[in-house]
């Protein structure tokens, strides 16, 4: 069959809400554009266990220790739901990790910036899980079938990492000053990074049009930006906390929240490399992989002597 | 169907029954270096909240799969037989139980 012919018959099943399956015929720029999104996705959750990895061993007691605990395990767990996904698309594992390693695939921005205090544990949960979830149930939809499997996964995980993350920051806020001062500065950095996790402007995304059209996106960036304010925005004021932008407003008339505008310069240079974790974020995980390698290379020789007896 | 080199891990595909009396469906897979690695992996990625009293683990490899393109004269010769399906059997009024 010709090339256009079966790019017709590919683009007439997902206009039909037909799932892709692993092995139907798609065209290259949508396994190439699969491949880079899910990836850039499970990095963004193996990488996401760093921030709060951090804060572990100093969780205020030992209730939010094993919870943070579980969470990051989750993280971790999301992580290789999705290495799966994008494996079924004709990619190895190893080339995945490569590509993490040496820079070439990105990660999502918000994991370079640091956790500095308890509080920003929370501000992870509540705002940049749940920005994830808005952009995860979306993806719910995706036209990729093992994709859309493993978000459906996710999805149920995600909801107690939300609300872990919102319970912490409410604590906070009922606490001594200090303590609700901590949770209000974690809002005020978290913030406008958590709109950013959206990505630039439908007019401005480079993969967006291409994307929506293959049904791997549904909804737009700025359209997904909204209801996360829209949500976020009574649960911050329900707590007492205040959202860092002076221009957030209720509109009557468009039954959204108007607000102010997005530091696109910080969020090209966070995306380059130069955000404030970025070197340390890779080189945490350069180091784990390396000193993983003989685990590996061990457990694989452990296998291959028991084949040989079995063998015999 | 991924490609892997020798040094990695293989890739397992990998089967839950969610309770006893349902069927083994699939969950995703995962890399282990051997069945045993691969079945406790799979505890710990695919049942953190219950979902799974049972694991299958099947290596990638040894999976054989029909072919999407083939889909049409593959699953033909069942196509034709509408008198497999009881409603191709009209039944009287008035008959009972059948």
């Amino acid at each position: 069959m010709p090339e256009k012919k079966q790019e017709a018959l590919f683009q007439q099943a997902v206009d039909g809400e037909q799932k892709v399956e692993p092995r139907d015929w798609m065209p290259e720029g949508y396994r190439k554009n699969l491949i880079r999104q899910i990836s850039q996705h499970a990095h963004s959750e193996v990488v996401g266990m760093l921030p709060e990895g951090n804060w572990i061993t100093r969780a205020p007691s030992l209730h939010r220790k094993t919870i943070l605990l579980a969470k990051v395990q989750d993280e971790a767990g999301h992580g290789l739901y999705l290495y799966s996904a994008a494996e079924t698309l004709g990619i190895g594992r190893d080339e995945l990790i490569d590509q993490l390693l040496s820079g070439k695939a990105k990660y999502s921005s918000i994991f370079n910036y640091p956790t500095l205090t308890w509080a920003d544990i929370g501000a992870i949960g509540w705002l940049v899980d749940g920005a994830a979830i808005i952009n995860q149930v979306m993806l719910t939809r995706t036209s990729y079938g093992p994709y859309s499997r493993a978000m459906v996964r996710i999805c149920k995980e995600e909801s107690f990492h939300n609300r872990q993350g919102y319970d912490i920051l409410m604590t906070l806020s009922k606490g001594t000053p200090e303590q609700k001062a901590m949770a209000q500065d974690a809002l005020d950095r978290w913030w406008w990074p958590s709109l950013m996790m959206f990505g630039p402007s439908d007019k401005d995304s480079p993969h967006s049009a291409q994307s929506m059209q293959w049904k791997i996106k549904r909804q737009g960036n700025d359209e997904l930006r909204q209801v996360f304010i829209d949500r976020t925005v009574p649960q911050a004021e329900f707590i007492g906390l205040k959202v860092p932008d002076p221009k957030l407003k209720w509109n009557e008339q468009t039954q959204h929240y108007d607000w102010g505008e997005i530091n696109w310069e910080e969020f090209n240079q966070v995306i380059k490399g130069n955000g404030p974790c970025n070197a340390e974020r890779m080189a945490a995980r350069r180091k784990a992989h390396d000193d993983g390698a003989w685990v590996r290379e061990a457990a694989l020789a452990h296998a291959e002597k028991k084949n040989k007896r079995n063998a015999a | 169907m991924s490609t892997t080199n020798e040094k990695d891990w293989p890739l397992w595909e990998i089967f839950l029954q969610s309770k006893k009396g349902l069927d083994h469906k699939h969950v995703g897979s995962l890399h282990a270096a051997d069945a045993r690695m691969a079945v406790e992996n799979a505890r710990d990625v695919y049942t953190r909240r219950g979902e799974g009293n049972s694991i299958w683990a099947v290596r990638a490899s040894d999976i054989h799969a029909s072919r999407p393109e083939d889909q049409g004269e593959f699953f033909d010769p069942a196509d034709d037989k509408v008198y497999r399906h009881p409603t191709f059997y009209p039944m009287p009024e008035g008959v009972k139980y059948i």
